[in-house]
């Protein structure tokens, strides 16, 4: 793999990183890192889409007329969330029944129409799937950070691996206001890292 | 009855922002401002209305009897982007002051996954069409209330020393969670 295609793909995971950078799709972020499996599962969702909406976008970019650019993008991104909608209920149907909600809202996520404006309007297929590798690990990386933080501090375990009894766990971390104030110090620490360096 | 805890129940208890994690976009986006929040709110409130009504008519007697209710997503998406683009039209004609106070925000609107979560929502709780209006005007409420009330502690906190790390983001999120906190208070109560 050449320097740019690795640098395309790093992109994504820091310096444009769509949780704790770009600070968006922020609802699926907070709502589905209620565990760490939660939160990754709902990242590598988003992240198939966005592989896959990227590509088509750049292979029809030439196609699509300028003026009426947003509506075909978004019937292209909403016909990639009804193939893995279907795809989890039928394979995964106790985690579709978790996410719930959130797999039809993949739709109206702005990572996903964000990047198809911003990146696959202007590249090539193959660079622009690696952009939604990158973008997409970057979102699944920190949801399952911040899964795995809630569910650690909340139920004392990760990945349902029990690190101390479930007695210590502050409740509070699972339900909403922690997703909230976990992210929001997750996000100072990433500040903090990222400036210095 | 049933309709007036239906409202509390959405506004309060189950608040859309602080309880159930969508339009958090807006919320931490347009929130700096309590003008610019309240009208954020009103735009809401009315496309939600509307786009309810609308694609619980069109599911109800177009998609079930065809069979085709895997088209759901994209149906409901262009169905909301056209009819907001048909409130700016209608607006702009009819009430040019209305217009102006929601203008800038109901572009907005047709990415904000409330509207869009919120019409998904009632068909799958199988909702009728007078229930389901009475929920998305409850949940719109919600959605402003915790809109403005956010809005009114970002601008005192605009003043305050926060330390350097915290700025911006990270500061208004933890906000968010003492408001989410104290809005657990309600839950139970419908």
């Amino acid at each position: 793999m050449s320097n740019s295609k690795l640098s395309i793909i790093l992109n994504g995971l820091i310096k444009e990183n769509p949780t704790f950078v770009l600070f968006l799709g922020m609802c699926p972020t907070l709502g589905t890192t209620s565990s760490a499996i939660n939160g990754m599962s709902m990242g590598l969702a988003t992240m198939a889409v966005l592989i896959c909406s990227n590509f088509v976008i750049s292979c029809l970019r030439n196609v699509i007329p300028d003026k009426v650019h947003i509506p075909c993008y978004i019937v292209v991104i909403a016909a990639f969330v009804t193939v893995v909608q279907l795809v989890m209920q039928a394979y995964t149907p106790a985690l579709y029944e978790t996410l719930g909600l959130f797999i039809p809202l993949i739709v109206v996520n702005c990572i996903v129409l964000g990047r198809a404006e911003s990146f696959a309007a202007k590249n090539g297929p193959v660079d622009s799937a690696l952009d939604g590798v990158g973008i997409g690990l970057g979102f699944t990386i920190a949801l399952t950070l911040l899964g795995a933080c809630r569910e650690l501090l909340g139920t004392g375990k990760i990945f349902n691996l029990t690190l101390f009894p479930e007695e210590y766990g502050a409740l509070t971390f699972v339900l909403a206001p922690g997703a909230f104030m976990t992210l929001g110090y997750l996000v100072a620490i990433f500040n903090k890292l990222t400036k210095k360096a | 009855m049933m309709y007036f805890t239906l409202i509390i129940a959405t506004i309060f208890v189950n608040n859309i922002v602080l309880a159930q994690f969508l339009g958090i976009c807006p919320f931490l986006g347009v929130s700096k401002k309590v003008d610019t929040s309240l009208g954020m709110g009103m735009a809401v409130t009315f496309v939600m209305f509307l786009s309810t009504i609308v694609t619980w008519l069109l599911y109800t007697y177009c998609l079930v009897p065809l069979n085709l209710q895997f088209l759901q997503t994209i149906v409901y998406i262009l169905v909301i982007a056209a009819l907001v683009q048909m409130v700016e039209i209608v607006l702009k004609k009819v009430s040019p002051s209305l217009y102006s106070a929601l203008g800038v925000f109901l572009p907005l609107i047709t990415t904000n996954c409330t509207i869009l979560g919120v019409a998904i929502d009632v068909i799958n709780k199988d909702m009728n069409l007078l229930v389901s209006s009475v929920y998305a005007i409850g949940t719109a409420l919600g959605f402003t209330l915790a809109m403005v009330l956010f809005a009114g502690i970002r601008e005192q906190l605009a003043t305050s020393d926060v330390p350097e790390g915290m700025k911006g983001t990270p500061i208004a999120l933890i906000t968010a969670s003492l408001l989410a906190l104290a809005f657990m208070g309600f839950s139970g109560m419908a």
